[in-house]
């Protein structure tokens, strides 16, 4: 079980949070313009790379605060953790 | 002793009685089943599962392979294994052939949970782990030492070494009880850890009870399960033995060499009267010098290497033990147990078969290296101890001792010391400038190991009883002709064979599994890798697992204000998530069937009253909450007035229904939205996540207000007459009080606020109460005696007559409004909601999308089981059948005199009229497609 630094909270159990799969992919300025790819695109294509990952996360039976964490999907480890809003932080 | 023939002089301890296999026997207190049986000259203990061979003993811990037991009394437990059942007054045990019996009654022990944190989690109370856990807890640390025996001590037990002057396993003991004694430190004795996963998170199972039998206290749990963050952990996991693939070498009376010194020093037991050794290492030598002492007659040392160590050679020749080196044991003979061993020299030369009744094997020594591995260790092998040892890991874990290879007594003490220091510093603590560990006696040096995995058969042989795994009765031939099939990793090799995939996960055999299949390629063994070392790392109980939370505390139960009257009233209940929901009240006599009809009855003709308290309830309050709710639901919300009502339906960006319910307008800056039951949590999930990150613009805060309200749904062409006898000061004609508004009033003297929506398409109206009142409410609605009560079987029904769906059951997560019918709840003005741009994808516009349309079966009195597929043609063709669709709601009708379905049809819509079949048994049941709505489509009932 991952032990998981929320920015609010601190680190607490990952049982506490549920996983919101990857970070920054915006809801489009306007969907309507869109070819139907590019909306396919936002609705059905995810990264999966092996390695760090910027991905959402939820402190549901916490704080309820969604923020991001840069997480090796490989190893587990957590390079960074951040805000909603804030850009994805240079890790190693 | 003379009822233990097999007991060493001058054991002592109270007498133990014990029943196996039918037999009435006598141990000691201290022993395990295994070494109590060993005493009585038990050999075969249990039989192998595919072959029913006889087996015996062959370990004295954990990784013991054959000797698998059910314990009958003092409470039926299957799958132990007799080397580590400690043996107590009264226990009754049977061998098993491979398969245990679940217990036949209901386990009366309780099972517990703690959570646990500190600087320093010890693995193992071995030399290395206490050494690592004294420096560590002496300096201040929080430390858990935690090992899985009854004892401290681990290889200390079995041996006759000393450390400063006395009995190892003495210093063990009291070094334990002093680190004990500290404020900081935890002692966690038979307990097992079975997990190691990320960030030092550790699960460990301890075994409060289990050892009493009969005399365990019933208040105190019998197991524990102990879930451990660590900032650092030590694993000081020791070794196993291995042994070799020759013939005939799962015989009862071969043992591991090393677990016959255990049961000679620690359990005072003798294995047998006379052995002969087989080894590749000088360890067994130890072994057989203490079994010499102890009065077993070592009739030869067979030693595949040529040279031994010199030491072990001279205390060999002191006590006249034959040591024949360069030589291998070919094969264990005798019917039933070994009654002698052959013999060889390696290469040619004449064999020679030596009468004994034990056959001690070691094949070296294996690392412990299942936690390690576990917690994302790499590994490597290290040819000098030809086995698999600790390499890089990421988290602030590490081995000392033998689990990282570490072959003395005085050195696994000095580098558990390391660890514990290195632990200090890690957890942020001063680290002491000198530590001390106990001096140990001088080791022989050391000649180095000959890695003999398989001993060659002759010619004629096929390898069928050289087995590699004991527990699975996998031989080298059922290896070779794995590998003859063309697998070559160890991972297929596993999984063709299910060698290593028993109750001991191949502790004993693994390796040599792996070597055999790495001589059988031609490869190193090192090369070919292990299989993944997975959790648990020995078997662990359900009940363990479970702990407390089984029967009513499983899953939390949510019942409403009224619940109470629903019992009384002989409600039978039906579960929607947690809550309890009143499903439907018979009357003495009635089965359900015929109380729904009386209920659906009294709704459309008369007056009654559902507990709708368990509909979800958000409060969505702020200066932007209709533009937020215009974005979340498919239709205009923004517009909606105060005191007024609209039905919504929420979908997902990619369009398909999420949810649905009503939105009422409490203020310009404040809504109440209702959602389905099941997926109140989901909806609020789904509307924070928006509101935080994507619109964090928008001012707008979500409250669940769920449990503070109970509400009455009152139903029927009679509830406005009940309700303005219940509301004097409301005024309650079509007029004032219009479908699809609220109003605020006093109903029975509590004040509530009452929506006049309908899910049945009749009359009703729902009266919301603070939930403190809500049994008051439901009890004043029901004083009359004139409102029928009804469940959520009638909701169902009466609902599905008039066609509305209910998310989740006429709806899969791949449905979209449109598809339901409800073109109209999409709108068109939006700039832009949430799913809208999914209704112009090619997918969402197919024509043959499935849709939701009626069904009538032709014959009126047939009910379609839900999820009946649906098929076009009166005879099934040959598979695969194509499906049309399938039934998602089926009931019979009071109102329509029939039975009818709900389904989802591809091209539904231009079906309608048309005949399809539902295939049900062997039967297809010729149906009708209609109109879903088949109640009132002119929606002419609802304002009475
Ligand atoms: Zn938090």
């Amino acid at each position: 079980m991952l032990l998981i630094p929320c920015p609010w909270c601190g680190p607490r159990d990952e049982a506490e949070f549920h996983y919101g799969g990857q970070a920054h992919i915006a809801y489009p300025d306007n969907p309507a313009a869109l070819s139907d790819e590019e909306w396919a695109r936002y609705l059905f294509f995810r990264d999966n790379p092996k390695g760090p990952f910027a991905e959402r996360w939820s402190h549901t039976a916490g704080c309820r605060r969604w923020f991001n964490v840069v997480r090796d999907t490989a190893t587990n480890e957590i390079h960074a953790v951040y805000r909603v809003g804030e850009p994805r932080p240079v890790t190693a | 002793m003379s009822g233990q023939p097999y007991r060493r002089e001058g054991a002592t301890g109270k007498t133990l009685r014990f029943r196996f296999d039918g037999r009435d026997y006598e141990g000691l207190e201290g022993d395990t089943l295994a070494s109590a049986l060993l005493a009585n000259g038990v050999r075969a203990v249990a039989s192998s599962i595919k072959l029913g061979r006889p087996r015996g003993v062959y370990a004295a811990g954990c990784e013991e392979p054959n000797a698998l037991v059910q314990i009958e009394e003092p409470f039926p437990e299957p799958m132990l294994t007799a080397t580590t059942v400690e043996l107590y007054d009264g226990l009754v045990a049977t061998g098993l052939p491979g398969q245990g019996r679940l217990a036949d009654r209901p386990d009366p022990a309780r099972y517990d949970a703690v959570h646990a944190h500190c600087d320093v989690l010890v693995v193992g109370a071995g030399p290395a782990g206490i050494a690592a856990a004294g420096v560590a807890a002496r300096a201040g640390a929080r430390v858990i030492l935690a090992d899985e025996r009854p004892a401290p001590g681990g290889s200390l037990l079995g041996t006759t070494e000393t450390l400063d002057g006395r009995p190892g396993h003495e210093w063990a003991a009291a070094e334990v009880a002093a680190l004990e004694a500290l404020p900081e430190v935890r002692v966690l004795r038979r307990t097992s850890v079975i997990g190691h996963y990320d960030d030092n998170y550790v699960i460990a199972v301890e075994r409060r009870t289990n050892h009493l039998g009969a005399a365990a206290p019933a208040h105190v749990a019998r197991e524990r399960v102990w879930r451990i963050r660590a900032k650092r952990v030590v694993l000081a996991t020791g070794g196993h033995e291995r042994f070799v693939a020759f013939a005939g070498n799962d015989l009862p009376g071969v043992m591991l060499a090393g677990a016959a010194r255990t049961y000679v020093n620690h359990y005072r037991v003798l294995p047998g009267r006379r052995a002969v050794v087989f080894t590749t290492n000088d360890s067994a030598y130890a072994a057989a010098l203490d079994l010499a002492d102890a009065g077993v007659e070592i009739a030869a040392i067979a030693d595949v290497r040529q040279a031994p160590g010199e030491t072990w050679a001279a205390r060999c020749a002191e006590r006249g033990i034959e040591l024949l080196t360069g030589h291998v044991v070919t094969a264990a003979l005798g019917e039933g147990e070994v009654s002698s061993v052959r013999v060889a020299p390696r290469g040619d030369g004449q064999a020679r078969e030596i009468p004994a009744d034990l056959l001690l094997v070691s094949g070296g020594w294996t690392p412990v290296v299942h936690l390690f591995s576990q917690a994302g260790g790499t590994l490597r092998y290290d040819e000098g101890l030809g086995a698999f040892v600790p390499g890089e890991i990421r988290q602030a874990v590490e081995a000392a001792g033998f689990a990282r290879g570490v072959t003395t007594l005085r050195g696994c003490l000095e580098d558990g010391a390391q660890a514990g220091r290195r632990a200090l510093a890690a957890a942020g603590f001063a680290v002491p400038s000198e530590t001390s560990v106990p001096a140990a006696e001088e080791e022989p040096a050391a000649a180095p190991a000959e890695h003999l995995w398989l001993v060659e058969a002759p010619g004629d042989d096929d390898y069928g009883a050289h087995f590699v795994d004991l527990q699975r009765d996998v031989t080298v031939a059922d290896v070779l002709r794995a590998v003859g099939a063309g697998l070559s990793s160890v991972e297929h090799v596993k999984r063709y064979t299910t060698a290593g995939t028993a109750h001991d996960q191949g502790k004993t055999s693994g390796l040599l599994t792996s070597a055999v299949v790495a001589h059988a390629l031609g490869v190193d063994v090192g090369e070919l890798g292990t299989t993944t070392f997975r959790a648990p790392y020995t078997p662990v109980s359900f009940a363990a697992l479970a702990g407390r939370d089984r029967g009513h505390l499983h899953d939390p139960i949510r019942v409403t204000a009224m619940h109470e009257w629903h019992v009384a009233h002989g409600a039978r209940f039906e579960n929607v998530g947690q809550w309890k929901r009143p499903w439907y009240y018979p009357r003495p006599g009635e089965d359900m069937e015929a109380a729904v009809l009386r209920e659906c009855r009294a709704a459309r003709e008369d007056v009654a009253a559902m507990d709708a308290s368990t509909l979800g309830k958000i409060d969505v309050v702020g200066p932007d909450a209709a533009v937020f709710l215009d974005r979340l639901y498919t239709n205009m919300m923004s517009t909606l007035k105060v005191g007024s009502i609209r039905y919504g339906v929420m979908c997902r960006a990619d369009g398909m229904v999420f949810d649905d319910g009503t939105v009422i307008r409490l203020a310009d800056d404040r809504f109440l939205v209702t959602t389905t039951t099941g997926n109140a949590a989901a909806v609020l999930d789904w509307m924070e996540e928006w509101l935080q990150t994507e619109w964090p613009d928008l001012r707008v805060s979500c409250t669940s207000v769920t449990e503070q309200w109970a509400t009455v749904a009152l139903v029927g062409p009679r509830s406005r007459e009940v309700l303005a006898r219940l509301a004097p000061g409301l005024a309650v004609d079509n007029d004032s009080f219009p479908f699809m508004t609220w109003r605020e009033a006093e109903v029975a003297g509590i004040p509530a606020r009452i929506c006049r929506i309908s899910f049945s398409g009749e009359l009703a109206y729902e009266i919301n109460v603070s939930s403190w009142y809500g049994l008051a409410l439901w009890e004043a609605v029901m004083a009359s005696g004139e409102v029928t009560p009804y469940g959520t079987e009638t909701m169902h029904v009466l609902r599905a007559e008039k066609g509305y769906p209910i998310v989740g059951q006429d709806t899969d997560g791949t449905v979209t409004p449109q598809d339901l019918g409800m073109e109209w709840i999409v709108s068109k003005k939006k700039a832009d909601f949430i799913g809208k741009r999914s209704f112009a994808r090619a997918d969402t516009s197919r024509p043959d999308r499935k849709q939701l349309v009626g069904l009538l079966p032709e014959d009126p009195g047939v009910l379609l089981p839900e999820g009946a597929h649906l098929v076009e043609t009166s005879s099934l063709p040959e598979p695969p059948v194509p499906t049309l669709g399938f039934v998602t709601s089926s009931y019979r009708s009071a109102a329509l005199g029939r039975t009818f379905a709900l389904a989802l049809v591809s091209r539904g819509r231009e079906r309608i009229g048309e005949r399809l079949y539902a295939p049900v048994g062997a039967e297809l049941v010729p149906v009708t497609v209609t109109s879903h709505v088949l109640y009132d489509p002119e929606g002419a009932r609802r304002d009475g």
